[in-house]
């Protein structure tokens, strides 16, 4: 009923399979997904581990609305220990992939130990086998993804592979499933290299069922019409994805450019969902394909995009000319603004490229821009990029830096170490644009303010899936606050990260939110699930999930001093734009938050709220 | 009036909600492997592409049946399996042109569109538009709409 009540577990030191019942009572407390997966991690793994050594483990889980008729109820997350933050990770995919795990009648699996030779796993149902993966490694994701659905004389098989990136252990190296929908953040691909596990195939034909089917379905309908008459999931992401948020952001100064030293990019335009729409000069041809929706998913904010065959880029990679996953908002970010670069072919190219070999754009954008700013300042030479100027604006510089970040080669394998370590072997930390290790998504907190608060304590290091306060600040979703106040932000950003933590615990997609909030989930949940769902109860499940995620850190060794931004941002005014003068006021709003939360000043859950949240 | 399923794929996105519609219809399961409409991805195209029994007036799964499993429905004129009757031959899966009525290994039986009686679930849960149910003879309509409004020189003549 709705979990399927059992999930597998893979040690792939000895090589054995196990079938395991699922534990109802933490089902119960954590819901499923990110949620459930983290109960079973924190039981079972030493938060002071190795994340590349094969005593971490990580866990692929769905939620009980994956594979289910709810809107977007198609994701799956991985947790383990991220090995760029040694922080608890966890990266949240869409694609198809989690509705295939769910149809082949697993509700996790958890991988233990490290495999002696590389190896995939390869699941049919009840089929469960680890099998040879030799000629697969050093082979990208799409020739893996390809690969293993010949082998298997089986083109509706659903694959999770990572690249020569994860093999060699770039640290935001990604898990990709379906060619280019990704679990993208806090390098849990370098987790899957590490432990010689090269690829997920998974094929499923078990079917979901749920708990109440008629009033289920009557639920479904009824929150899918939520979606459609809203404006945002109903009408702007459809048309133009998550990059129709380029020139909204960059009109009110908080578009992070050229390494966070400027909040506004004079180049956003041509790399916005407006010009993705745009006939091009040369072929007549929009950039944009079509959309693409995931699994379930009646929002389809996916992009298709066809490069320019006429582009400098694309003589390399002839493949490229066929139609691929295209920029979203942070991706067109990171690689764009961020480095300076206002090439929305070369954008899309290096997007491919990330998709194609595995990493994660933001980071990989993020810490490009950083060893711009290392090389303009003579600090970085040529002799060490092999000759390439890695100057701000250049596309060819991204294009170059992408292929040898992907394929872990040259400068590439600098590149894949992130920001934090780059910018400290060239002695210069402070230019690292992170938290915890994990680089800024696309969201200046010195123009947004409560996204500053956000980054500073999110779990998995800087992240704007944890507590999207743009949403209120920006969008007026469910209320419109100033984004330049720092006042109520941390009730904001503390609800915020809750409802968003039931929501990734339950198989459904963050961005149902900009329509739904808990009181939309409660219904469908109730619905699908044995016991009562409602929408008190999931901000309770929330927070456990999110004071438990907060336990590991400590546990792993993180303090309350890493709960911060990078000088940056404290200290240098943005310089143009409605932010103009200001920087963040994080200091402002990180005790009212630790308060809140029921946490010391030193930001440490006190025995009273561990009580209240049966966390002790 | 006879209506029929009329599919668009330049509307579909590929989120598979016709799928989960049919298969939940059918088998009170989310199960896309169970549905009798299935979305292919043209990747190369970009291109998302829904196909299901076209209820085709030659009818080759039906005249190939040995048993006479399929029947015509006379209210919607779909081809029905008759579950009863069906011995799971997998004839028609060789006779049909087209590749729309599948061997269920489960059921042992084979499973084609029979819209459901006259209102398809697949049609109301498409969220696009990509599917729908309308008077056979007006499929092209929409088309001629398209067409229509990419031919209006009103605005230039009046700009």
């Amino acid at each position: 009923m709705s979990w399927t009540g059992k999930f597998l577990r893979i040690d792939l030191t000895t090589g054995t399979v196990k079938t395991e019942d699922l534990n109802r009572d933490w089902a119960r407390q954590y819901l499923g997904q990110r949620g459930l997966a983290t109960k079973y991690f924190a039981e079972e793994v030493d938060p002071k581990v190795d994340a590349l050594s094969p005593a971490n483990k990580m866990i692929f889980t769905t939620g009980p609305l994956t594979g289910t008729a709810a809107s977007t109820g198609g994701r799956y997350s991985v947790v383990t220990k991220g090995p760029l933050t040694n922080c608890i990770a966890c990266s949240n995919s869409g694609g198809f992939f989690g509705n295939e795990l769910k149809n082949a009648g697993w509700d996790m699996i958890i991988v233990e130990g490290k495999s002696p030779k590389p190896v995939y796993l390869s699941i049919e149902n009840e089929t469960v086998e680890i099998r040879d993966a030799a000629e697969y490694w050093g082979k990208t994701v799409w020739e893996t993804e390809n690969g293993l659905k010949a082998k298997h004389q089986d083109p509706m098989l659903r694959v999770a592979t990572i690249g020569a990136a994860g093999e060699k252990g770039a640290l935001y190296a990604c898990i990709v499933n379906d060619l280019h929908r990704a679990a993208g953040r806090s390098g849990v691909g370098a987790v899957m290299g590490s432990k010689n596990l090269k690829a997920i195939a998974v094929r499923g034909t078990r079917g979901v069922t749920v708990k109440d089917p008629e009033r289920f379905i009557a639920a479904t309908i009824e929150h899918k019409k939520v979606l459609a008459d809203n404006a945002v999931t109903g009408q702007g992401l459809p048309k133009y994805g998550t990059q129709v948020l380029m020139n909204v952001i960059n009109e009110i100064g908080a578009m992070p450019t050229r390494n966070f030293k400027e909040v506004q990019f004079e180049g956003a335009h041509k790399i916005s969902a407006e010009a993705m729409h745009e006939p091009r000069p040369t072929d007549g041809k929009t950039n944009l394909a079509t959309n693409g929706a995931c699994f379930g998913c009646t929002i389809a904010c996916g992009r298709i995009s066809r490069m320019d065959p006429g582009h400098f880029s694309i003589a390399s990679r002839p493949q490229y000319k066929e139609p691929s996953g295209g920029v979203e908002y942070e991706a067109a970010w990171a690689l764009g603004s961020d480095c300076g670069v206002d090439d929305l072919e070369a954008c899309t190219f290096a997007n491919f490229m990330c998709n194609e070999h595995g990493i994660d754009p933001i980071s990989f954008g993020s810490t490009l821009a950083a060893a711009m700013e290392l090389y303009e300042m003579g600090v970085i030479t040529s002799a060490e990029t092999g000759g390439i100027e890695l100057k701000f604006g250049s596309a060819e510089a991204l294009v170059k830096m992408a292929e040898l970040t992907g394929k872990g080669e040259g400068f590439g394998l600098e590149l894949g170490m992130g920001s934090k370590r780059l910018t400290a072997k060239y002695g210069h930390p402070e230019l690292s644009m992170s938290v915890k290790g994990q680089e800024f998504p696309a969201y200046d907190p010195r123009g947004i303010q409560g996204m500053g608060l956000t980054y500073a304590t999110s779990n998995r290091g800087a992240c704007h899936l944890r507590s999207y306060t743009v949403a209120s600040e920006v969008l007026g979703i469910p209320f419109k606050s100033d984004p330049l106040a720092t006042e109520g932000k941390a009730g904001l950003v503390k609800a915020f990260q809750d409802a968003t933590a039931a929501f990734d615990a339950s198989g459904v997609c963050i961005f149902t939110t900009f329509a739904w909030s808990l009181e939309n989930l409660a219904p469908q949940l109730d619905a699908a699930c044995e016991g009562e769902w409602t929408p008190e109860y999931l901000l309770e499940v929330g927070e456990r999930i999110w004071t438990l995620e907060r336990q590991f850190n400590l546990a792993a060794g993180m303090t309350a001093a890493d709960d911060t931004l990078p000088k940056r941002l404290m200290k240098d005014a943005a310089k143009t734009g409605p932010a103009k003068g200001l920087t963040s006021g994080l200091d402002k709003m990180l005790p009212e938050y630790y308060q809140l939360r029921g946490w010391t000043t030193d930001g440490i859950p006190t025995a009273e709220t561990l009580k209240r949240l049966h966390l002790a | 009036m006879q209506k029929s399923l009329l599919i668009q794929p330049a509307k579909c996105t590929g989120c598979r909600q016709c799928e989960m519609a049919c298969s939940f219809e059918k088998d009170k399961s989310f199960n896309p492997s169970k549905s009798r409409i299935r979305v292919f991805d043209i990747h190369s195209e970009a291109r998302f592409v829904p196909y299901t029994c076209t209820q085709c007036a030659q009818a080759w799964c039906l005249q190939a049946c040995p048993v006479d499993a399929i029947k015509i429905d006379g209210g919607t004129k779909a081809k029905v399996v008759n579950d009863n009757i069906c011995v799971g031959c997998k004839v028609c899966t060789i006779a049909c042109p087209f590749g729309t009525i599948n061997y269920v290994a489960d059921s042992g039986k084979v499973a084609k569109c029979d819209l459901c009686g006259g209102d398809p679930a697949c049609a109301k849960a498409c969220p696009t538009g990509a599917i729908t149910y309308v008077d056979a003879e007006q499929t092209g309509y929409d088309k001629m709409r398209q067409w229509a409004v990419k031919t209006d020189t009103q605005s230039h003549t009046h700009a």
